[in-house]
C-alpha cells in the first residue's frame, strides 16, 4: 500500500464514532454567520437590518480576490450587522439573523433525486463554484474557485481526492463517504472535466475498509476514477505528504501543489461542489463529528453554518461532562480548543471534541535531550528543535534561511517529543515573526 | 657554534625588522580615527544595551551623540538626569531633560487567577497566545499574562503577580526604557510621566468595545460614559472608541475621575489616603427627590413639584 515517504507518526485512531450515521441539527433561533470563514479578506456583507432572508441568499459579497461569498444558512429577517466573537474570542465581522421559518431560495433544487449529468463548461463551473461560495472543507478553508482557475502555462495532470482523514477522531469524511458516495463521485467527474485531467485518485486510509469498499463500488459506474488505499499514517491527509503517497512527486519548498501538476480536494467539498452544481445550492451546511472518549454517545451531525457549538452539544449529547477539560474544534493533532462554546460554526469546521482533565492537559515540559524524534518524524523534513532554540534566541533570519516557513503544523513533532515541548507552537510563533519581518521589508 | 648563533639572531633580526616595517606602513595605511570621546560618552552610559534609545546598544548611541555633537533628540532613559548632564559636559552642550517616566500597565482584569473564562497551556509566550485566542480573561485587548514584558525587562523591574497574572512595574527600578511597551502583542504598557511625589491617575483599561459589551467582558472596564470627561477641571480626558484616555501633561491629578467613574477603571497611584467621594450638592440631589417621589400614574404632579423647588 502507498504512503508517503517522510517522517510522520501513528497517534491512536479513535474512530469512535464511525457507525452514528448523520443526523440533522435543528436550527436555532438566533443564527450568526461570520463574514470569514476562508482564508484570506472578509466578505462584505449585502444586507442590513431589517432585510428578509431566504435559506441560500448572498448575505456577504466576496470583493477581494482571496476571499468567498457567504451566504444565509437560515430564512428570516436580518437582526444586525455587527462583529461577534468568534470560538477563539476574538471579534469578527458577523450577520445576526433572526429565524423565521424555513423559506428557502426557489433556485435551490431540495429534491432527494440524484442528477448525473453536467454539461456546464469548465469555466463556468468555476464561476459558479465563486458564486456559491465554496471552500476547501479539509481544514485550511482555501476558495474552491481560486484552485480550480488554473493558472496560465501551468497543467494539472492529477486530481487527488483527499479522503484520508488521518487526524484521530473525526469521522465526518467517512460518513460522507458512507452516505454520499454517488454525489461525491458526480463531484469528482465536475472537478475532472473542469481541469480537463483524465484521472481522478481518491486517497482513503486503510483503516476505513468499508469507505473503501463503497467507494470502489459506486466509482465503477464513473469514468476515470481510482480508489487509492494508503497505509495508515499521520499527515497524509495534508496536501503535500498526499499528493507524495499518490504520485511519488514532491512540492519543492514555496511551490504549489499545481506547480508538480495536482489539485487536491478534500472528499467533503466535492460533496459539496456536487450540491452546488447540480443543486444550486450554496456552501451553508457543514457536517461535523462530536466526539469523545468519555462521551456517553458519538454522533455525526448536519448542521446549518452559524449553529453554535453550545446549541449542538445540547442537541447531541445534552450537556458536556462535569469533567470536561477541553472542547475541541479539529482533532488532537492539528484541533484548537474553543473558548467561546456560545461562538457560531463556520464553513470547515469538522468536530466537536470533548476531552475531559486527563486527557486534555498537556504534560510538563523538560529539557530537550537532542534525541532527533522530532527530525524524524517530520512530514517536512525539517528540523524542529534547531527551530525551537531560533525562536527562542530570536534569531528570525536563520530561521527563514532554515525554512521555517515550509512547516505545515501538523503537530508530529510535538507529538514525538518525548521531554514535551511545545515545538508546534514555538515554530507557528517563528512563523509569524518571519512573516512580519518580510511584510516590514517589502 | 658562535657563528652559528650569530646566523640565526641575524636572520631573524632581519626577517623582524623587515616585517616591523611593513607592519608599520600597513597600521598607516588602515588606520582607523575614532574619536576619544565615543570612548568617554560610552563609558558614562549604564551599559545595560536596553535599546530603549532606538540604538542598537550603549555604543551606538555614544556614536551619535558625538557624530551629531549634541543630545538633540537623544535621550538615555535608563541613565536619566545624572547621565545626560556628564554626556553634556563631555560634549560640552545644554541638555534638557523631559519629565522622568515610568512604565504603566493599563489593564487589570476581573476575570483572572481562580475566576480566570479560560485555562491556556500552550507556549508561554504572549505573541504566540494573541495568535491563538483572545486569552484567559476573555478580553480581546487585555492583558494575556504570559510575561512577555517580563522577559524584555532588562532591570527586573516588572514581575509576573501570581493572583492576577498580570505584570506590576517596580517604579524603582524602572528606567522607562520602553522595551516592555514593544515586546506586549496588546500594547496595554505605555510610558507616562511619573508626576509630582510619584502620584498619578490613569485609566487601567485599554478595552475598546461598545460600553455594554465592555461590562461584560470585565467589571473593571472602560465603558466609555465619558463621566471623567465632563467632571475633568483641565480637560485632561478624552473619549474615543468608547475608551478614555487621561493625557498625562495635562492631568493635575484631582481625582475627581477616579471618584467619578462607575467602573473603578481609573487608578490613581502612590496617593496618601483613598479618594473620597465628591460632597454631595444639594440642589441636584433636591432635585432629583421629587421626581422618585412622584408616582408614575400622576404625571401631573411634576409641573407641581417644581415651582416649589425654584
Amino acid at each position: 500500500m502507498k504512503t508517503f515517504k517522510m517522517g510522520g507518526v501513528h497517534p491512536e485512531e479513535n474512530k469512535i464514532s464511525n457507525d452514528a450515521a448523520i443526523q440533522v441539527i435543528p436550527v436555532g433561533a438566533q443564527m450568526v454567520v461570520l463574514m470569514n470563514q476562508h482564508l484570506g479578506a472578509p466578505a462584505t456583507p449585502v444586507v442590513q437590518k431589517g432585510d428578509k432572508v431566504k435559506v441560500g441568499q448572498l448575505i456577504g459579497e466576496a470583493q477581494a480576490f482571496m476571499c468567498a461569498n457567504v451566504h444565509s444558512p437560515v430564512s428570516g429577517t436580518v437582526a444586525k450587522v455587527e462583529p461577534v466573537k468568534d470560538a477563539f474570542g476574538l471579534l469578527k465581522p458577523a450577520v445576526h439573523i433572526t429565524v423565521e421559518g424555513d423559506e428557502w431560495m426557489e433556485t435551490i433544487d431540495r429534491t432527494p433525486d440524484i442528477k448525473r449529468e453536467c454539461t456546464l463548461e469548465p469555466a463556468a463551473v468555476v464561476a459558479k463554484l465563486k458564486e456559491m461560495g465554496i471552500v476547501g472543507l479539509g481544514g485550511a478553508t482555501f476558495p474552491a474557485h481560486i484552485k480550480y482557475s488554473v493558472p496560465e502555462g501551468k497543467k494539472a495532470e492529477y486530481l487527488i481526492i483527499n479522503a484520508a482523514e488521518c487526524e484521530p477522531y473525526l469521522t465526518s469524511d467517512y460518513r460522507v463517504m458512507m452516505e454520499h458516495a454517488e454525489e461525491i463521485c458526480i463531484g469528482i467527474s465536475i472537478l475532472r472535466k473542469a481541469l480537463g485531467v483524465p484521472n481522478a485518485y481518491v486517497g482513503i486510509e486503510s483503516n476505513k475498509p468499508q469507505a473503501i469498499a463503497r467507494m470502489q463500488e459506486v466509482a465503477r459506474q464513473f469514468e476515470g476514477i481510482v480508489i487509492e488505499p494508503l497505509k495508515v499514517k499521520y499527515p497524509q491527509g495534508a496536501e503535500k505528504q498526499l499528493i507524495n503517497a499518490v504520485t511519488g512527486r514532491k512540492v519543492p519548498s514555496g511551490k504549489l501543489p499545481i506547480d508538480v501538476g495536482c489539485v487536491v480536494s478534500n472528499v467533503g467539498t466535492t460533496f459539496a461542489v456536487y450540491e452546488a452544481i447540480q443543486k444550486n445550492k450554496p456552501l451553508i451546511e457543514n457536517i461535523l463529528t462530536v466526539t469523545g472518549k468519555k462521551l456517553p454517545t458519538q454522533h455525526n451531525c448536519l448542521v446549518r453554518i452559524g449553529t453554535t457549538f453550545a446549541d449542538i452539544v445540547k442537541h447531541t449529547i445534552g450537556e458536556l461532562p462535569a469533567t470536561t477539560g477541553k472542547v475541541i474544534s479539529g482533532g488532537t493533532m492539528m484541533g484548537k480548543a474553543i473558548v467561546n462554546l456560545d461562538a457560531p460554526t463556520v464553513k470547515g469546521n469538522a468536530s466537536v471534541l470533548v476531552m475531559d482533565e486527563g486527557e486534555a492537559r498537556r504534560a510538563p515540559e523538560t529539557a530537550c535531550i537532542r534525541c532527533g524524534k522530532c527530525m524524524n518524524a517530520c512530514p517536512m523534513g525539517l528540523e524542529p528543535y534547531l527551530f525551537s532554540s531560533l525562536v527562542k534566541a530570536g534569531r528570525t533570519e536563520e530561521a527563514q534561511q532554515s525554512n521555517i516557513l515550509d512547516c505545515i503544523e501538523c503537530g508530529c513533532c510535538f507529538f514525538s517529543c518525548p521531554a514535551n515541548k511545545p515545538l508546534t507552537d514555538e515554530i507557528r510563533l517563528g512563523k509569524n515573526r518571519v512573516r512580519a519581518m518580510m511584510a516590514a521589508k517589502k | 657554534m658562535t657563528q652559528q648563533i650569530l646566523i640565526a639572531v641575524l636572520v631573524l633580526g632581519a626577517i623582524g625588522a623587515f616585517f616591523a616595517v611593513v607592519l608599520y606602513f600597513v597600521a598607516q595605511k588602515f588606520k582607523v580615527v575614532e574619536d576619544p570621546l565615543i570612548d568617554e560618552v560610552a563609558d558614562a552610559l549604564p551599559g545595560a544595551n536596553c535599546g530603549g534609545c532606538g540604538k542598537a546598544g550603549c555604543r551606538a548611541f555614544a556614536e551619535a551623540c558625538v557624530a551629531q555633537g549634541n543630545m538633540d533628540g537623544l535621550r538615555c532613559a535608563p541613565g536619566g538626569e545624572p547621565v545626560a548632564t556628564r554626556i553634556a559636559e563631555l560634549l560640552g552642550c545644554t541638555v534638557e531633560q523631559g519629565e522622568p517616566q515610568v512604565a504603566v500597565v493599563r489593564c487589570n482584569p476581573s476575570f483572572c487567577g481562580e475566576k480566570r473564562r479560560a485555562n491556556y497551556d500552550g507556549l508561554t509566550s504572549c505573541a504566540f497566545a494573541a495568535s491563538v485566542f483572545v486569552g484567559e480573561s476573555g478580553c480581546a485587548f487585555g492583558c494575556l499574562g504570559c510575561g512577555d514584558c517580563v522577559a524584555a525587562c532588562q532591570f527586573d523591574a516588572i514581575r509576573m503577580n501570581p493572583q492576577t497574572s498580570t505584570p506590576e512595574v517596580d517604579e524603582a527600578k524602572c528606567t522607562a526604557c520602553g522595551a516592555c511597551v514593544k515586546a506586549c502583542p496588546r500594547r496595554i504598557i505605555e510610558l507616562r510621566n511619573k508626576g509630582r511625589n510619584n502620584r498619578r491617575v490613569y485609566v487601567s483599561c485599554v478595552n475598546k468595545e461598545k460600553g455594554a459589551a465592555a461590562r461584560k467582558t470585565c467589571d473593571n472596564a472602560c465603558i466609555g460614559c465619558s463621566k471623567c470627561e465632563k467632571v475633568c477641571p483641565v480637560s485632561a480626558i478624552t473619549i474615543a472608541d468608547s475608551l478614555s484616555y487621561i493625557d498625562f501633561t495635562k492631568c493635575i491629578a484631582c481625582r475627581k475621575c477616579v471618584t467619578e467613574c462607575p467602573t473603578q477603571a481609573i487608578r490613581d497611584v502612590n496617593f496618601p489616603s483613598p479618594a473620597k467621594k465628591a460632597e454631595p450638592k444639594p440642589a441636584p440631589e433636591a432635585l432629583e427627590a421629587p421626581k422618585v417621589e412622584v408616582p408614575k400614574a400622576e404625571p401631573v404632579a411634576v409641573p407641581q413639584a417644581e415651582p416649589a423647588k425654584a
